[in-house]
């Protein structure tokens, strides 16, 4: 799913097209020599990366090249744009931003994309962000940026109300546990307050399945949603709890947006790229608060990798940029500036990352929480080709029963069940 | 052979080419003239039309080009897709609930500016400000005024004690939401063609019918509609192609741009965008190529019932008017 943020327009610069470069492009390395005089690089990102003005400066101030930086305004936008242009040929950005959800689809055509594997920056990432993005023949086709390590955030201003402890470590000892006991904890919340206790049934199904190895397909690319009971346990669950506990809303859309400001929800599951999203959509309200606590652990949500097109004619300029744009010290920048959490393993012990802290939540230790958060986080789902397509029909399925009220959760299961038949 | 007869021979010939270059001149010059519409048609229109018939019957990846022969696999396919009817109702039903009340207002609006108003100017331009703004602009705003649970209409609505309305959840409401914005949008510009076409009607024809007493309803429906007849055939086709093609306004009534989630506004277009570019399922041309193909043919379908339909207005026009 997307993190959705103000619209800046995609421009693409296509370059003339280099045939010779084209002809070799399959190969893993680019011609020797070929990108001699680079002055301009361009980069292509969606959402909020982090990448300020000032650090693309600092990048022309170290090596003298111009930096076009080109931002979509979500994901499916970006998603788009880079699979008409990777299959066109043309058009694409020397840097191109690829989010987790879609890599899997991309992976399959992995020879139109850079090996950028390099003994420097081997160690870099955590593991599972690494073999997500090496494709069957071993080459490193992408460079991790951030990951999504999930807490809870809350209003403590409405858990007061509600007769709730608001210190963020009694609230993370209150729901500590398994999913039950976070769904304990807002039925006692629901007694005493007018407000729901979470925001969208689709989130909360979302970070459930994101704490399975294999939920919608099979590690050897079966589509197994319909079958697995894993999926149905999780969709059953989450519906059983939602009359009470759910606001009702869809994310992403107008009235989720408008909840926040509204005090419709207490709690919701939050990747560190939510705060900005949060901060975004409520500046004025006082009360939120992140605790370091998830339901059955952790979980990871999200995340992006930067790739180099093989239709880029300047590729080892482009390669040394990713790598520079993923380098810990400016990831660390990224983190400060929007709260995306980095992938790179050598900073979650750095000072300068541990003392990060969110005057918004609180003044919460957000470096610290989402430290131990990635830490937490054990498994990596498996997504491959058909992820997005099922996970958008499932998300359907509860949005149809949780916040449409237009069928019950076994007419829209069954929905579920012909519409993934579509898919294959 | 003499010489005379030779140089003669060569006068002829020469009258002949020039009578000929002359002929050619007349015919070929005009389709000179109108060539560059014909060219650009071909680029624009007539090859995108044939390669999308092209790509219909391959299996066809956005990244990976060009697959399997599929035949008429992928029109099968489309047929049999519940969502593909689905959608085929909801672009009928939007259609029919903009236009229709857009062809009404867009007359009454017109009829009240062909009067004689003070800062006439002003009021024809101020209905055309509507159609200046950008239709995704427009969707943005509509969407959060008709928003379910925070929206300004439902807020309006529960002021004055009535439950409020699903705009997202309900089909026929998400269709009325969108029809709004559509009519927002074209209302003012049908008026102004229809107010040009108005404008046309000689005085005459009034003045008379004021010396027979008739008074300004009877006129408007005795004078002024039978003389924009040609005026409201051209506007209903167009807002009938437009319509079925409607693509916009339901692809920025909520954020991820699917329809819904029973795809309660997903239109035609939408559908085969989604197939093509779509996160859920995108990247399958062939089979949007085919669903564009179904599209095409009807619209064509439509546009010959639309003719057939404006002949006799047309035929029996002529002949009250006489």
């Amino acid at each position: 799913m997307s993190k959705s943020r103000r619209t800046t327009a995609v421009a693409a610069i296509a370059g003339a097209a280099a045939f010779a470069l084209l002809a070799a492009g399959c190969s893993s390395s680019a011609t020797p020599g070929a990108d001699e005089e680079v002055t301009e690089l361009t980069l292509a990102t969606f959402n909020d990366f982090g990448y300020t003005d000032e650090m693309l400066a600092e990048y022309t101030e170290l090596t003298g090249i111009e930096i076009v930086h080109n931002k979509a305004a979500t994901s499916g936008d970006a998603r788009t744009n880079y699979f008409t242009k990777l299959g066109a040929g043309s058009g694409l950005a020397d840097v191109e931003a690829v989010e987790i959800d879609w890599f899997a689809e991309l992976l399959q055509y992995s020879d139109k994309l850079y090996d950028l594997s390099n003994d420097e920056v081997a160690d870099r990432w955590v593991q599972w962000k690494t073999d997500a993005a090496t494709d069957a023949d071993g080459r490193l086709i992408a460079y991790g940026t951030d990951i999504g390590p999930q807490a809870i955030c809350y209003r403590s201003d409405l858990f007061a109300e509600a007769g709730l402890p608001t210190d963020r470590e009694e609230v993370a000892a209150m729901i500590d546990g398994d999913w039950d006991a976070y769904f304990a904890a807002g039925e006692e919340f629901v007694a005493n307050s007018d407000a729901a206790w979470f925001d969208s049934s689709g989130a909360i199904l979302q970070g459930i399945l994101n704490q399975e190895e294999e939920t919608l397909e099979s590690t050897d690319g079966e589509i197994i949603a319909t079958t697995n009971p894993v999926v149905e346990d999780a969709y059953n669950t989450v519906l059983d709890a939602s009359p009470e506990l759910s606001a009702h809303l869809s994310q992403w859309s107008d009235d989720w947006s408008a909840g926040f400001a509204n005090g419709a929800f207490a709690t919701m599951l939050c990747p560190s790229w939510m705060l900005g999203v949060i901060e975004g959509n409520a500046p004025e309200v006082e009360g939120w608060d992140v605790a370091n606590v998830f339901p059955n652990g952790g979980g990871n949500w999200g995340g992006s990798y930067l790739t180099v097109p093989a239709q880029s004619e300047k590729a080892e300029a482009a390669k040394a940029f990713a790598d520079w744009l993923t380098d810990p010290e400016q990831q660390l920048k990224a983190f400060v500036s929007t709260g995306n959490f980095p992938s790179q393993t050598s900073l979650y012990e750095a000072e300068e990352l541990l003392s990060v802290t969110r005057p918004y939540f609180n003044e919460a230790p957000t470096g610290e929480i989402f430290s131990d958060r990635s830490a937490a986080i054990e498994v990596a789902p498996y997504k491959s080709v058909n992820y997005f397509p099922v996970m958008d029909a499932l998300q359907n399925a509860i949005t149809r029963v949780d916040v449409d009220e237009t069928q019950d959760a076994d007419a829209s299961w069954e929905q579920f069940v012909t519409d993934v038949e579509a898919i294959g | 052979m003499t010489t005379q007869s030779l140089a003669e021979d060569r006068e002829i010939r020469r009258i002949t080419l020039s009578h000929k270059l002359n002929r050619w001149d007349m015919k070929v010059s005009p389709y000179l003239y109108v060539s560059p519409f014909f060219i650009l048609f071909i680029l624009t229109g007539l090859f995108p039309l044939l390669y999308t018939a092209y790509v219909s019957v391959f299996d066809w990846h956005i990244i990976g080009g060009q697959g399997d022969f599929a035949g008429s696999g992928n029109f099968e396919w489309v047929l049999g897709q519940d969502k593909f009817w689905v959608a085929l109702r909801n672009s009928f039903s939007i259609f029919l609930i903009s236009a229709i009340p857009q062809v009404i207002l867009a007359l009454i609006i017109a009829a009240i500016l062909d009067q004689n108003l003070r800062a006439k100017t002003f009021w024809r331009m101020g209905v055309l400000v509507p159609y200046v703004v950008a239709p995704v602009a427009v969707a943005l705003i509509f969407s959060n005024m008709f928003g379910d649970q925070y929206g300004l209409v439902n807020n309006a609505l529960g002021r004055i004690g009535i439950d409020p309305v699903g705009w997202h959840s309900q089909v026929l409401p998400s269709h009325f939401a969108i029809a709004t914005m559509v009519n927002f949008r074209w209302t003012g510009y049908n008026a102004l063609i229809f107010l040009a076409a108005m404008q046309a009607v000689p005085r005459d024809y009034y003045e008379a019918a004021m010396l027979d007493g008739a008074n300004r309803i009877r006129q408007f429906f005795s004078i002024t509609i039978p003389s924009l007849r040609p005026t409201l055939i051209f506007v209903i086709i167009t807002s009938t192609i437009g319509g079925l093609q409607i693509f916009d306004e339901p692809r920025m009534y909520d954020t991820t741009g699917a329809g819904g989630a029973s795809s309660q506004w997903l239109t035609i277009t939408m559908y085969i965008y989604n197939l093509g570019f779509g996160p859920a399922g995108g990247g399958q041309f062939g089979r949007a190529a085919a669903a564009a193909w179904l599209l095409f043919l009807i619209i064509i379908v439509v546009g010959l019932i639309n003719l057939a339909a404006t002949r006799t207005i047309a035929t029996s026009g002529s002949r009250s008017s006489k």
